[in-house]
């Protein structure tokens, strides 16, 4: 039986289960509108460790143990781990699944890890080849600017433009059998690259990915945009957002205001936290999901949600060579209860 | 007094200068130190910046600027009083001291100090 | 959806018209009090110097030094980025930029250790201000050279 649609589209033929979601947010996340949705706020960034990435790769370990025990489950019941980071060669993830000995698939989607994390885990369950799998992403925003910007200590202003990578990390358990909202479809992104170039305008470089993926996704299920009761991005920020909403008006489809989203605005106060374009990170849709938006799809106060996560695909050598931002996003269509 | 207002108004003046390349071009901040360091020393090599440094003092010879025109300076006397060599002997020993006391520091806070979260 | 050839110009002109506005009026006034008042604290110091009897060459090197060790200290501390935040170039064009550009990966990338770690990343910033002003300075220094011949 054939389960993908249209271009880019997959339809479960039994619809995974996201049985639990766990989130662990640094401090300034912890201080912002879903202070009270998260699993644990951090006091100290560091989480007692030596460095910014030994801290990154405990959040990742104990937000897993968290999910793994909200599902009722122990590690090793797991079958495998789909996971994430910004880090170089993923060590955030890697370190952070070092001690639980179980199969590992790390991921690299940039900020679209959750996205890819989510997708791949759930085609591991519908394809019969697991019975419950982990899907997660992290970021640390301290380890982020070290190693894509500047220094901490250095003085210098943030464009208006740029945006706060999220400190923290966002893991789901996804099974075959069990309660809570399943994942009806994925749509996996193609790479999208309009020849930004500004690294602190990662929203600009990743809105029309976020558009070809929503777009692609409506039509091969054959949806109206209204068909959700929330269409959620990950990471554009203000600006991203705002391009995403002109980009969709120029392929005709019109969403109202109140049923499209970015977890990059959701996460922070724009005005008092100085966070100027919002949240981004592998991190920013993650726990804002797991934080947020799965106790809302469990209670059923949300029907279904459109949950795509965006990635800018570049790093400081290709920005240092003069390319433009690739632009990812992958669309996960998530249903409260299945008719 | 007249002095402290000289040096006010000028280095005042080259730093608004700086974030207007900031605001306009988002020039990084390392990129703007670059192009400071190399306009002071083309204008202390045509003489210019000895005119602005006579007139503001510390406005002129605090700012990263100042370090330009202290290393063109410095090459173009040791051109006159050694020659050939003087090419390359002139800069850094200008620089010697901002340098060194920019290491040393670097390195002792480096030692005492751990990175602070924002 | 297909993006063809021609969409990347008129996405690039939608950004443009997207991006937020940095306050420049209010950011400008910020720098040039901070860039002004550092000179001002400084053109104190180095009279006072000269009052001891340096040279004024002199005064003005015991001057910056001052301004690296306060730097230092800030930077240390997690003050200078917070005070860099507010004031922009005004502490990034005066001689505290440029300690700040050293000293701030020099603590950042003790982690990685203090050879490879801080002792070759602290230029990571500054050494093109180094590497620059010395070519752009040999460069005048060349041209008087040959220039005397004539």
């Amino acid at each position: 039986m054939n389960k993908k649609i249209g271009n880019q589209t997959i339809k479960f033929a039994s619809p995974p289960v996201i049985i639990s979601a766990a989130s662990i947010a640094g401090k300034k996340e912890g201080e912002g509108p879903l202070k009270k949705y998260f699993d644990v706020i951090l006091s100290d960034n560091l989480k007692g460790e030596k460095s910014w990435e030994k801290a990154e790769s405990k959040i990742v370990e104990n937000t897993i143990k968290i999910a793994v025990y909200k599902a009722g489950l122990t590690i090793d019941d797991i079958d495998y781990i789909f996971g994430g980071d910004l880090l170089n060669q993923d060590t955030g993830s890697t370190f952070g699944v070092r001690n639980f000995r179980r199969p590992f698939f790390g991921l690299f989607g940039a900020c679209s890890t959750m996205g890819e994390a989510m997708g791949l885990a759930a085609m591991a369950i519908d394809g019969g080849f697991a019975k419950n799998v982990i899907a997660g992403a992290s970021s640390h925003f301290c380890a982020s600017e070290k190693q894509f910007r500047f220094p901490l200590d250095m003085g210098n202003q943030r464009p208006q433009s740029s945006t706060w990578t999220i400190t923290g990390d966002g893991t789901v358990v996804i099974s075959n059998k069990g309660s809570g909202p399943r994942i009806t479809h994925v749509t996996a992104g193609k790479i999208v690259d309009l020849g930004v170039k500004d690294a602190n305008n990662m929203g600009a470089a990743m809105a029309p990915a976020a558009c070809d993926t929503i777009v692609t996704h409506l039509k091969d299920t054959k949806r109206s945009p209204n068909y959700y009761d929330l269409i959620v991005t990950g990471d554009l920020g203000y600006v991203g957002h705002t391009l995403l909403k002109q980009l969709l008006a120029q392929e005709g489809i019109y969403i109202n205001e109140e049923k499209i989203t970015d977890c990059g605005i959701e996460i922070f106060n724009k005005t008092a936290q100085d966070t100027h374009s919002g949240g981004s990170g592998c991190a920013c849709s993650a726990v804002t999901f797991c934080g947020y938006f799965y106790p809302k799809l469990k209670t059923g106060e949300l029907k279904n949600i459109l949950f795509i996560p965006t990635g800018a695909l570049m790093s400081t050598t290709s920005s240092g060579q003069g390319e433009s931002i690739p632009g990812i996003a992958h669309a996960i269509a998530i249903e409260s209860r299945v008719k | 007094m007249s002095e402290i207002l000289k040096a006010f108004w000028v280095g005042g003046f080259i730093c608004l200068i700086g974030q207007l390349l900031i605001d306009k071009t988002k020039l990084t901040s390392g990129r703007i130190l670059v192009l400071y360091v190399c306009i002071g020393a083309v204008l202390g090599s045509v003489g210019i910046y000895k005119i602005i440094a006579d007139y503001a003092g510390a406005g002129a010879t605090v700012p990263i600027i100042g370090f330009g025109h202290n290393l063109s300076k410095s090459v173009l006397k040791e051109v006159a009083d050694k020659g050939f060599t003087g090419i390359f002997t002139g800069s850094l020993k200008a620089a010697a001291g901002g340098i060194s006391a920019t290491i040393l520091f670097g390195f002792i806070a480096a030692l005492v100090f751990n990175p602070k979260e924002k | 959806m297909e993006f063809y050839k021609g969409d990347a110009e008129k996405y690039k002109r939608m950004v443009k018209n997207t991006e937020p506005k940095s306050p420049i009026l209010f950011d400008c006034i910020k720098a040039f009090i901070v860039g002004g008042g550092i000179c001002v604290v400084g053109q104190i110091l180095t009279n006072n110097f000269i009052k001891t009897g340096y040279s004024s060459d002199d005064s003005a090197l015991i001057t910056n030094i001052i301004f690296i060790l306060a730097t230092a200290i800030l930077t240390g501390l997690g003050l200078f980025s917070k005070i860099g935040r507010f004031s922009g170039a005004g502490t990034i064009v005066p001689i505290t930029g440029f300690a700040n550009s050293v000293v701030a990966p020099a603590i950042e990338f003790k982690k990685e250790g203090i050879v490879m770690g801080l002792g070759s990343k602290m230029f990571v910033v500054a050494g093109p201000v180094i590497v620059y002003g010395v070519l752009t300075s040999m460069a005048a220094g060349i041209i008087y050279y040959f220039w005397r011949f004539f």
